[in-house]
């Protein structure tokens, strides 16, 4: 395949009018040494049907949503993407432009960026969003730099346990290097204790962070530890679930400095990981602190509205190493995806997805543990994912839904969690019949490894029935 | 033909009641969240969104769309940036099922597929690199920067060395110091010579055995390459220092000489610029980066590997002594999806192919427009160049910005401008090998065509876009960076 335009005719009047003979003139100003000499080791080239066809072939490989049910979570979900948000970021006047400097030629973009800020913020209640971080885990990162900025303080930050393991291990990584010291509270019991995080933060901590709700799933108590940090000066940084603010107080409302999210859930396709979308939104105060690109209103010289990057002193290409952030490249095109989202969903679909996945997941829940061998690992309130204890340990469980073309995980053993627990999550995309087929397939190899039936060991979390 | 009406803003469209996605009704026992949850958890109401029906949504984004210039529509010659055409393969085959729809946490056996292409990427951009170590893992090119500059510390500390400084020239992008100082590191930036290049004498000053990494982008941002590249690595590594490349120009360079063959310890490749990755109106990118086998043990994980018994069967590992992680999951792979399909579409000869053009092209642009716009540095370019207006300010006060902004009206994208600062009123001209000789011919023919316009015109442009130019001072001094209801 080639992308190129070029005849041997062209090339000969365009060599002619630079003055060389050969392109390889062009090249000169390599030393020669330099040059490789030979053609890169790479595999041939494919027309587009052989590829297509080396790509199904790699693809019939894997397993995905298409072919199995789903109940994976941590972190990454299953949501439904309705239609005309595949059609609008198809749009290669949005997904084939660049970045928008040239205001003039990319009042879409902007626009929608602009829309984009304006809908985290509804979504969040905090006062501004940027637009956009890379995904939900550097987002963690950046509010946390952007903590220590605001606060003066460089030499404690403190998370909670129950924070995405990878998105602790890239707060690790990022904070490396500055002698900032990052303690993590334990969080046994499932979600923190206030009186155990009051310890824990003090007159030197940055910010408290706190994911809700978090990796196990539970519901953090966000308002109680949102003041505690306050009680210290130090900032409260939130990472939510989008998805979830259909139905639970918003981080603004639990007292929330920064609130930071990984926006996958509002419509973009699992793919693997990535490309996600990082969300950032912070109080108003805090604007100028604030890392990565931000959209702002203003007017043309004829008084007519338009958008343009605004406070650009904070960013790389200005401030270079005084900097708020290193970033440059965004997520533009997955903001896209979650301002056509939140268009089509509106306050009533958001909360419909949002009451639909809690029920289903409580449901999944409730008939999971009344299988002997399986019970919650938390008493704690959760969402649209908990986690599971399973006597004859979590891969076994994971083994056995696994046959049945169920995906369940991740298990909590690679993260150093113990090796019976494993998370469970349930999307609105989840019917009934795939739960009980679920509880079915998993309850025959329970009855199979324990040698007979046992009584169901029922145990419902506790606090659920208001 | 513009609606105007369709692209107000979205909340001005909005009508209480409407409706666009609308979900089933519960098939399990509970239909509510506050039949699950404590009601001091659960928000007094739902999310202040906008209602909108879907027909709305489609027409104010597709005419939203219509606002926007991009690839597909017109020649964006924007040095720096690569503006090249983003195949449409790629958009359906990164959305296969199978490709698109797979859970991160899913186990190994449910992903040999992607783990094949994704251990096959990292060899080709390793050979690519001439690097043989590759992490995949950095969501774009300053991310990466950021990674092996960790990767770089972490080397220095297990040898136990000291090492305190980044040092860059004067002309490196903003990222490469933003990225040094997020590091912990010390940045240094150096004077570039007067010919734009590395001034050898101003790198010797500045390295010592507290240097840990000189960045520099080769190609350089002039669009040159650094001719002294032997002496310079050499020279950092005679203090102990790496070589850090930054590889946002590798379109110049690809199959003709590789970093790791020019003195580069280290570097990252910009995926959306070299291979494709479409630039989504500011991203989504990929950066991954390629590093020297002495430097691959800290590379962050997870990395993909091949069983050595059964080459079929692939694992993720992390390595020995790696930095820790750098971003969730696996980094961007849809777009390192869509470099794999570039990669595996052109070849060693398509990919040699694609910079002899881009080169040719650029070469060809700028001699049809220095007898106008001249060309301060160097005399053949490679993949871009940097001109000057600064004759044109000085004698008739127009500035690479009217040029810029006056080329819209004509249908083309404005090249960058002001950067780098080591050109005066610079105009930096990326045209890309998927252009055509008419659409350099059309875009040189409408530079002089504007050059003989009147000043008071140009200072206007543009003309016929759908803002005229915007008041930036205004926005900035009272930043309105959302719509509020006026309730």
């Amino acid at each position: 395949m080639s992308y190129l335009f070029n005849t041997p005719d062209e090339k000969r009047e365009m060599l002619a009018k630079i003055g060389v003979e050969s392109v390889e003139a062009l090249f000169e100003q390599i030393p020669a040494k330099h040059r490789l000499g030979r053609d890169l080791d790479l595999p041939a080239a494919l027309t587009e049907l052989e590829l297509e066809q080396h790509v199904q072939k790699l693809a019939a490989r894997n397993g995905g949503r298409s072919s199995r049910t789903c109940f994976l979570g941590g972190g990454v979900y299953d949501h439904f993407i309705p239609a005309a948000v595949d059609a609008i970021a198809s749009r290669s006047e949005f997904y084939t432009a660049y970045t928008p400097y040239q205001a003039e030629a990319s009042q879409g973009s902007l626009q929608a960026f602009f829309e984009f800020q304006t809908l985290i913020c509804q979504l969040t209640g905090m006062d501004v969003s940027n637009a956009s971080l890379y995904e939900g885990g550097t987002a963690v990162s950046e509010a946390v730099f952007m903590a220590m900025r605001i606060t003066k303080r460089h030499d404690r930050v403190v998370v909670l346990g129950s924070l995405h393991p990878e998105y602790q291990q890239i707060a690790e990584t990022y904070l490396s290097q500055i002698g900032c010291e990052l303690a993590v509270v334990p969080t046994p019991d499932g979600v923190a204790d206030p009186a155990v995080v009051a310890e824990a933060i003090d007159e030197t901590t940055a910010c408290l962070v706190i994911q809700t709700p978090n990796f196990y799933g539970c519901l953090e108590q966000v308002e109680a530890l949102t003041k505690i940090a306050h009680n210290h000066g130090a900032l409260a940084i939130v990472s939510f679930d989008p998805i979830s603010l259909g139905v639970l107080k918003t981080p603004a409302e639990c007292g929330a400095d920064i609130a930071v999210a990984e926006g996958q859930s509002l419509g973009t396709p699992m793919q693997f990981g990535g490309p996600f979308l990082g969300l950032i939104a912070c109080r108003d105060k805090f604007v100028r602190q604030m890392p990565g690109r931000l959209i702002g209103e203003t007017v043309d010289r004829n008084g007519k509205r338009c958008f343009v990057l605004n406070l650009q002193a904070r960013e790389q290409h200005i401030r270079r190493e005084k900097a708020t952030s290193n970033i440059c490249t965004n997520q533009g095109l997955l903001a896209l995806r979650a301002t056509a989202y939140l268009s089509l969903v509106g306050p009533q679909g958001i909360q419909e997805v949002a009451n639909l996945s809690c029920s289903k997941a409580h449901y999944a829940a409730k008939k999971l543990c009344e299988i002997d061998g399986l019970e919650m690992a938390f008493d704690q309130p959760f969402f649209k994912e908990f986690t599971l204890k399973c006597r004859d340990g979590a891969d076994e469980f994971i083994a056995r839904a696994k046959q049945s073309g169920f995906d369940v995980g991740p298990g909590l053993k690679p993260f150093g969690g113990p090796d019976d627990h494993v998370l469970v999550a349930v999307t609105e995309c989840r019917s009934r019949q795939e739960i009980d087929d679920l509880v079915e397939a998993v309850r025959s190899g329970v009855t199979a490894s324990c040698d007979g039936v046992a009584a169901p060991h029922i145990k419902v979390p506790t606090g659920q029935r208001v | 033909m513009r609606n105007t009406q369709a692209t107000e803003l979205l909340f001005d469209l909005a009508q209480p009641g409407r409706r666009a996605a609308i979900f089933p009704e519960s098939d399990v026992d509970t239909a509510a969240a506050s039949e699950c949850i404590p009601a001091e958890f659960l928000a007094a109401a739902a999310p202040e969104l906008p209602e909108v029906t879907e027909p709305d949504v489609i027409r104010h984004f597709t005419n939203l769309s219509t606002l926007n210039m991009s690839v597909d529509t017109h020649f964006y010659p924007l040095g720096s940036c690569t503006m090249k055409y983003n195949p449409k393969r790629h958009e359906r085959l990164a959305a296969l099922p199978g490709i698109g729809d797979l859970h991160p946490y899913q186990s190994e056996d449910q992903l040999q597929g992607m783990l094949a292409i994704q251990y096959e990427m990292q060899e080709m951009l390793a050979e690519i690199a001439g690097l043989p170590a590759v992490s995949l893992q950095p969501a774009a090119g300053a991310q990466g920067e950021f990674t092996a500059l960790l990767v770089a510390s972490a080397y220095f500390k297990d040898r136990g060395e000291n090492r305190t400084k980044v040092l860059f020239p004067s002309s490196a992008h903003g990222t490469n110091p933003a990225s040094a100082a997020l590091a912990g590191f010390e940045c240094v930036q150096l004077k570039d010579g007067a010919d734009g290049f590395v001034d050898l004498v101003e790198l010797k000053a500045h390295l010592d055995d507290k240097t840990a990494v000189f960045m520099i982008t080769n190609p350089n941002t002039l669009g040159l390459f650094e001719s002294k590249i032997t002496q310079i690595a050499d020279l950092v590594h005679e203090v102990g220092g790496l070589v850090y490349i930054d590889g946002a120009n590798m379109n110049a360079i690809l199959g003709v000489t590789r970093p790791g063959d020019f003195g580069g310890d280290m570097m990252h490749y910009n995926v959306h610029k070299t291979f494709t990755g479409p630039h989504g109106a500011g991203g989504p990118g990929a950066g991954p980066i390629a590093v020297r086998e002495f430097l691959a043990d800290y590379l962050p994980g997870p990395i993909v590997s091949r069983s050595e018994s059964d080459t079929e069967t692939f694992t993720m590992t992390t390595p020995a002594k790696s930095i820790g992680r750098v971003r969730s999951f696996f980094g961007n792979v849809g777009i390192l999806m869509r470099g794999y399909f570039y990669l595996r579409t052109l070849g060693a000869k398509g990919l040699r192919e694609a910079s002899e053009d881009a080169v040719l092209n650029a070469n060809y642009l700028k001699a049809l427009l220095e007898d106008v716009l001249p060309v301060p540095h160097g005399n053949h370019c490679m993949h871009e160049f940097v001109a000057s207006a600064s004759d044109l300010q000085k004698e008739r006060g127009i500035s690479a910005m009217d040029i810029a902004k006056r080329l819209l009206d004509y249908g083309f994208h404005a090249p960058t401008v002001y950067f780098p600062l080591v050109v005066s009123d610079a105009i930096m001209i990326e045209p890309t090998e998927t252009e055509s000789k008419a659409t350099l011919e059309a875009f040189a023919e409408t530079i002089r065509k504007i050059i003989g316009e009147p000043a008071e015109t140009l200072h206007n442009a543009p003309h016929t876009t759908p803002v005229s130019r915007p008041d930036d001072v205004r926005a900035a001094r009272k930043p309105i960076l959302r719509w509020r209801s006026e309730k």
